[in-house]
C-alpha cells in the first residue's frame, strides 16, 4: 500500500539561487541598467512553505502578499489585477528556461518543434518501476510509449507494465494500450490525464489502481486550501468512498456493503460536481486520479467493490492469509510476529490463521522462513 | 449589453456581476458567502449558474456579465450541483436543527429544504471540533460552521480586529483564533458582528436567558430591567413585524407582562452619561487636555483601545457606559429610595449588543463583590422570551416606564445611532461652554452612515471641533489621521464599535439576506430621529429625573459621588509582551 501523509519538506535552495543572482548581476544581466540598455530588471526570490495549493496563481499571489494561500475567483485575472493589485505575469520556471533556446533558435525554429497546439519541448520526470529514472526532455507530441520504453527502458526484468501516472497529483493514470498517445496538452486531456507538472510515474503489476487513486485523493484532500465547499468536502467524500472499497468485512458496519456499492455509483456524479464548481484548478482537476483509474481499470474497482478482492494483492484488508500445512514446519515464528494474535498452533505442528482475527498486515508472510504463507 | 437570462432578454450594466443582474431582474440565486459591499470571495459555490459555451459552471457572485451571455440560473446541472453542495455540507454537520438557536433563521436549513435534501448520501460523517465557550459575549460552535468565511471578513474587513481566521488546510480547515486558541485569548472584542453575518448556528450570543428566568421565578428577588435606546426600534423585526417603527410603550407593557417588577429606560442613564461626559469635556478643554476626548459608551471600542492602543487610554472619557451607570444607580439611589437591599435586586438589561455582556462582567462594574448589572440579554434573546409567552407586542396597550429611572430626554434616545451621542452631548456641552441654552439641535454633518464625519460648531467665541467614527475600522482610520497630525484641533470624538452604531449592533435581529443591512440600519436610525423630532424634552440637562438624582444623591456632575458610581479608572488589559494586536 502506498504510504499516506506525505510530509512537506521545504528544502532550502536559497544559496544556489542567491549565487545565480549574484552571477547574473556580475554579468550585467540584472540591475538598474542591464547590458547598457537603460532597462531595469531585478530578481527576488520568495520562498514558500511548500503547500501544493500555493502553486495556483492567485493563491501564490496571496502567499507572497503575506496572506493565507487561498485562491480567489478569476476574473479579474492576474494580468489585470495581481500582486499587490498590480498587473502580474506568472510563469513556471521551465517556461522561463525555454526563453534562451527560443531566442537562440528564433521563434520559427522553436515552433517547428512539437505539435500544432503544443509547441516546443517538455521536460518529464520519469520515476517509479522503470529501468532508467530521471529528467528527460522531449519534443511535444512524442508518443508516450517512446518515453516509457525507449528512453526509460521499460519496467524492470520480470515485471509487467501496468500503468503510467502522468501530470502530478491531479494527473491521470493510463494503461498499456494508451501508450501510443502523443504527449501534448490536447491529446492527454482526451484520455483524462494532463501534462501538468510533467511527472511520469510508471507502475507495474504490483500496483493496485484503487490504492493509487486513494493515495492521490488523500494528498489532494489534505493539500487543498479548504476555501470552497466542493473541493473541501467533496474530496473528503471521494477519499471515504475509495477507503470503503478497500475495507474488509471485519471493519465494516452492517450498512457498509450497500454504502460501498452506492459509493461506486456516486463517485462519478460527485467527481463531476467537484470539477464543475470548484474555485481553482486544484479542485477542478481533483477528479483525474479517480476517474482515469475508474475508466481504464474498472474491472479492478469492481473486484474490490463486489468481490472484496484486490487483484494486485495490495489492499491489506482484502487479503486472505492462509498457511499451507504441507510447508509449515511449526517453527512458531509467524505466531510470535502476528500483532493480532491471529495465528494458532503448537510447536512442530502446522499452524493456522484465524481469518476473523487477521488484519492482513503481512507480518507472517515476511517472517515465515519456509514460505508456507499463502496470500489470495 | 444585451444578455439572456432564464430565456428572457435583459439589459446588463457594464461591470455588473451575474448575481447583481439576476437579482435586479428578479431571478433568485442563493448565496452563502456573499457580502454586499466587499469583494466577492467565491468560497461557497452555491451561486454557480450555467452559461452557454462555458465548460464548468460560473460563480454568479464574482463573474462579470459579458455581452451576449446566455445564462440559466436553475438549469438541471446547476440545481443538481447546488443540491450536492448542500448534501456535502450536511454530511459534515450535526443533525441539530431541533436544538439549534438558528433553526428557522438558518440559511443552510433553508437551502436543504429548498433543494429537497432527504438523505445522507455521503459516507464520511461529522468531523468534531470542540465548542468554544471562553468568551463572555459569544459561543463558537465549529461543528456547525460551513466555512463561508463571512465572520472572518466581518471581523477583519468590517471591524478591523481580525480575531479569527481560517486555520489548518484541506478538509481539516477550521475557523479559529490564532494558534487554534480560544476567543478569550484572542483580540476579540465581543462585538458580535460575526454572529450577525453567520448563516448558521456556528456563532451565537452567550445566552443568559436561563439566569433571567430563574431570577424571575425567585420570590426573594426584585427583578428590574432596563432597555437600550436601539432596542424598541428593532425588536419588531425579530418578532416578524415590519421594521422602522418604535415600539417603546408596547415593549414596556410586554416587559411587565413577563414579570419584571420595574421597567427602566437606558435613555435615562444616557442623559446621565451626557451630563458627566459634557462636564468632563468642558473640564478637559479648560484644563488643557488630554484631547481629543473619545466617548466610552461602546464597550467593544473600550476593549480594543485597552488591548491594541493602550497609550490612548488617557484620552478615553472616564465615564461608564449608560448600561453601567444605570446599573450603579439602580443598586444605590433607587435601592435607597425604595428601601431595597441591593443584594436582593436582580438587574437585567436588554441591549442591541453582545459586548455589553462582557462589559457587565468586568470587575470595575461591581461594588462589594456584586455586579451592578446581573444579566444582559440581546434583542434576540428578549424576543425569544416574548415569543415563548405568546405575547403579541403590537396588540398591547402602551405603558410608561417606571419613574424616575424611566424618564429620558429624546437626546438620550439618539444614543442608538451613529452621531447620536455627539448630537446629544453638544446640546449639553453648549450651555456649559457658552452659558446659553440655545444649542443647534440637529447637526446635519453628523447624520448618515459615512465612516468618519466631522463638524465644527462656533458661537459666542467658542469653537468646538468634533468627529464621529461610525464603526471600529473607521475609528482606526481616524486614529491614523490624528497620529499623522491631520486634525490638530479635534476636541471630541464619538466612536461606535458597530457599523451604524447600536442600531447595527451584534445583538440585533438577524436577517437571512444581509443584502439590506445598510437600509435596515438607516430605518432604525430614522425611527430614532423621528422620536427626537417629535419630542418635547430634547436636552439631557432638562431631564427632571436626572436633575433630581443630582439634587438628592450625586450633588453635581464629576462630584466625588459621581466618580465613585459613574466613572472608572482605565488600565490596559494586557502588558506589552502579551499584547496581541
Ligand atoms: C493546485 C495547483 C498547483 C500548481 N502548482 C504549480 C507549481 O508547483 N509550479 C508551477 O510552476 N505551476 C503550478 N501551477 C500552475 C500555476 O498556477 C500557473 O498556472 C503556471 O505556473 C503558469 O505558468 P506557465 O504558463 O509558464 O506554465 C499550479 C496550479 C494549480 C491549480
Ligand atoms: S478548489 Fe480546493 S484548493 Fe482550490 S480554492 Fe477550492 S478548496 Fe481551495
Ligand atoms: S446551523 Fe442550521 S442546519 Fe445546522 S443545526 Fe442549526 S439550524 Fe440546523
Ligand atoms: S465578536 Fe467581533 S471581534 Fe470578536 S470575533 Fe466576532 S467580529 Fe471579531
Ligand atoms: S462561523 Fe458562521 S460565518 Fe463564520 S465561516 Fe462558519 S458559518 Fe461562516
Amino acid at each position: 500500500m502506498l504510504r499516506r501523509t506525505p510530509r512537506r519538506k521545504p528544502r532550502s535552495r536559497r544559496r544556489w539561487h542567491e549565487r545565480a543572482i549574484t552571477q547574473a548581476r556580475d554579468c550585467g544581466l540584472l540591475g538598474a541598467d542591464i547590458l547598457g540598455s537603460g532597462r531595469r530588471l531585478e530578481v527576488k526570490i520568495k520562498q514558500g512553505a511548500g503547500a501544493f495549493v500555493c502553486g495556483e496563481e492567485t493563491a501564490l499571489i496571496h502567499s507572497i502578499e503575506g496572506q493565507r494561500g487561498m485562491p480567489r475567483p478569476r476574473p479579474p485575472y492576474p494580468v489585470t489585477r495581481g500582486l499587490f493589485g498590480r498587473p502580474t505575469v506568472i510563469n513556471n520556471v521551465e517556461t522561463m528556461a525555454n526563453l534562451p533556446g527560443l531566442f537562440r533558435m528564433g521563434p520559427e525554429a522553436f515552433a517547428a518543434l512539437g505539435t500544432a497546439g503544443s509547441k516546443g519541448t517538455k521536460v518529464f520526470a520519469l520515476s517509479g518501476q522503470i529501468s532508467r529514472t530521471g529528467l528527460v526532455e522531449v519534443a511535444m507530441g512524442e508518443p508516450l510509449r517512446r518515453i516509457v520504453e525507449e528512453i526509460g527502458g521499460g519496467v524492470p526484468e520480470g515485471h509487467v507494465f501496468k500503468a503510467v501516472q502522468i501530470g502530478g497529483p491531479s494527473g491521470g493514470c493510463l494503461p498499456g494500450p494508451q501508450l501510443d498517445i502523443p504527449v501534448d496538452y490536447e491529446s492527454l486531456k482526451t484520455v483524462g490525464a494532463m501534462v501538468g507538472s510533467g511527472g511520469l510515474v510508471v507502475m507495474d503489476e504490483r500496483a493496485c489502481m484503487v490504492d493509487v487513486a486513494r493515495y492521490f485523493m488523500d494528498f489532494i484532500q489534505r493539500e487543498g486550501c479548504g476555501k470552497c465547499i466542493p473541493c473541501r468536502e467533496g474530496t473528503r467524500q471521494l477519499l471515504a468512498i475509495l477507503d470503503s472499497l478497500g475495507r474488509g468485512r471485519r471493519r465494516e458496519e452492517p450498512a457498509g456493503a450497500l454504502e460501498r456499492f452506492q459509493g461506486l455509483i456516486s463517485l462519478e456524479r460527485l467527481a463531476r460536481v467537484i470539477q464543475d464548481s470548484s474555485l481553482c484548478g486544484l479542485g477542478q482537476s481533483a477528479r483525474n486520479p479517480v476517474l482515469s483509474t475508474l475508466r481504464w481499470f474498472r474491472a479492478e474497482y469492481e473486484a474490490h467493490a463486489y468481490d472484496r478482492r484486490c487483484p494486485a494483492k495490495v489492499c491489506p484488508e482484502l487479503l486472505l492469509y492462509e498457511i499451507e500445512e504441507d510447508l509449515c514446519n511449526g517453527c512458531t515464528v509467524c505466531a510470535r510476529k502476528c500483532p493480532a494474535e491471529a495465528i494458532v498452533g503448537s510447536r512442530k505442528s502446522p499452524h493456522h490463521i484465524i481469518a476473523e482475527k487477521c488484519r492482513g498486515c503481512g507480518s507472517c508472510l515476511t517472517a515465515c522462513p519456509s514460505g508456507a504463507i499463502k496470500v489470495s | 449589453m444585451q444578455v439572456t437570462i432564464n430565456n428572457r432578454p435583459a439589459e446588463a450594466r457594464e461591470g455588473e456581476t451575474i448575481l447583481e443582474l439576476a437579482r435586479r431582474e428578479g431571478h433568485a440565486i442563493p448565496t452563502l458567502c456573499h457580502m454586499k459591499g466587499l469583494l466577492p470571495s467565491g468560497a461557497c459555490r452555491i451561486c454557480v449558474v450555467e452559461v452557454e459555451g462555458q465548460k464548468g459552471l460560473l460563480p454568479a457572485c464574482s463573474h462579470p456579465v459579458q455581452d451576449g451571455m446566455v445564462i440559466q440560473t436553475h438549469s438541471a446541472r446547476a440545481v443538481e450541483t447546488r443540491k450536492t453542495l448542500v448534501e456535502l455540507l450536511l454530511a459534515n454537520h450535526p443533525d441539530d436543527c431541533l436544538y439549534c438557536v438558528r433553526s428557522g433563521t438558518c440559511e443552510l436549513q433553508d437551502l436543504a429544504r429548498a433543494y429537497g435534501v432527504r438523505r445522507r448520501r455521503w459516507p464520511a460523517g461529522l468531523r468534531h471540533h470542540s465548542l468554544d465557550v471562553s468568551s463572555p459575549a459569544l459561543v463558537r460552535d465549529p461543528d456547525k460552521c460551513i466555512l463561508c468565511g463571512k465572520c472572518v471578513r466581518a471581523c477583519e474587513e468590517v471591524m478591523g480586529v481580525a480575531a479569527i481566521d481560517f486555520t489548518h488546510g484541506g478538509s481539516w480547515t477550521v475557523i479559529a483564533p490564532a494558534y487554534g486558541g480560544d476567543l478569550n485569548r484572542s483580540p476579540c472584542i465581543g462585538c458580535g458582528q460575526c454572529i450577525v453575518v453567520c448563516p448558521t448556528g456556528a456563532l451565537r450570543e452567550r445566552s443568559q436567558l436561563d439566569r433571567v428566568c430563574a431570577a424571575l421565578a425567585d420570590p426573594e428577588l426584585t427583578v428590574v430591567i432596563q432597555h437600550a435606546p436601539a432596542v424598541s426600534v428593532s425588536i419588531a423585526e425579530e418578532l416578524d413585524l415590519p421594521g422602522g417603527q418604535d415600539f417603546n410603550p408596547q415593549l414596556v407593557a410586554a416587559l411587565r407582562l413577563l414579570g419584571f417588577e420595574y421597567v427602566f429606560d437606558t435613555g435615562f442613564s444616557a442623559d446621565l452619561t451626557i451630563m458627566e461626559e459634557a462636564a468632563e469635556l468642558v473640564r478637559r478643554i479648560k484644563l488643557g487636555g488630554p484631547l481629543p476626548m473619545f466617548t466610552s459608551c461602546s464597550p467593544g471600542w473600550v476593549r480594543w483601545v485597552e488591548q491594541a492602543r493602550p497609550e490612548l487610554l488617557p484620552n478615553l472619557s472616564t465615564c461608564k457606559s449608560p448600561q453601567q451607570m444605570m446599573g450603579a444607580v439602580i443598586k444605590s439611589w433607587f435601592a435607597q429610595r425604595k428601601n431595597l437591599d441591593p443584594a436582593k435586586i436582580f438587574s437585567v438589561s436588554v441591549m442591541p449588543c453582545t459586548a455589553k455582556k462582557a462589559e457587565a462582567g468586568r470587575p470595575e462594574h461591581a461594588r462589594e463583590g456584586r455586579a451592578d448589572v446581573d444579566a444582559v440579554l440581546t434583542v434576540r434573546e428578549l424576543a425569544r422570551l416574548i415569543r415563548q409567552r405568546g405575547i403579541h407586542i403590537q396588540e398591547l396597550k402602551p405603558e410608561h416606564a417606571d419613574l424616575p429611572l424611566g424618564m429620558r430626554s429624546t437626546a438620550g434616545r439618539l444614543f442608538g445611532g451613529t452621531g447620536g451621542v455627539m448630537e446629544a452631548a453638544l446640546r449639553t456641552a453648549w450651555i456649559l461652554l457658552t452659558g446659553e441654552d440655545s444649542p443647534p439641535l440637529r447637526v446635519a454633518a453628523l447624520h448618515g452612515q459615512d465612516g468618519v464625519k466631522f463638524a465644527t460648531i462656533e458661537a459666542g467665541g467658542v469653537k468646538l471641533q468634533v468627529a464621529v467614527a461610525n464603526g471600529l475600522r473607521h475609528a482606526q482610520t481616524l486614529l491614523g489621521e490624528i497620529a499623522a497630525g491631520k486634525h490638530p484641533e479635534l476636541q471630541f470624538v464619538e466612536v461606535m464599535t458597530c457599523p451604524g452604531g447600536c442600531v447595527g449592533g451584534g445583538g440585533q435581529p438577524i436577517h437571512k439576506d444581509g443584502e439590506h443591512a445598510l437600509e435596515r440600519r438607516q430605518e432604525r436610525i430614522n425611527a430614532l430621529h423621528r422620536i427626537d423630532d417629535e419630542g418635547m424634552l430634547r436636552r439631557s440637562h432638562r431631564n427632571w429625573a436626572v436633575n433630581e438624582l443630582y439634587r438628592e444623591f450625586l450633588g453635581e456632575p464629576l462630584s466625588e459621588k459621581s466618580h465613585e458610581l459613574l466613572h472608572v479608572h482605565r488600565t490596559p488589559v494586557l502588558d506589552e509582551e502579551d499584547a496581541l494586536v
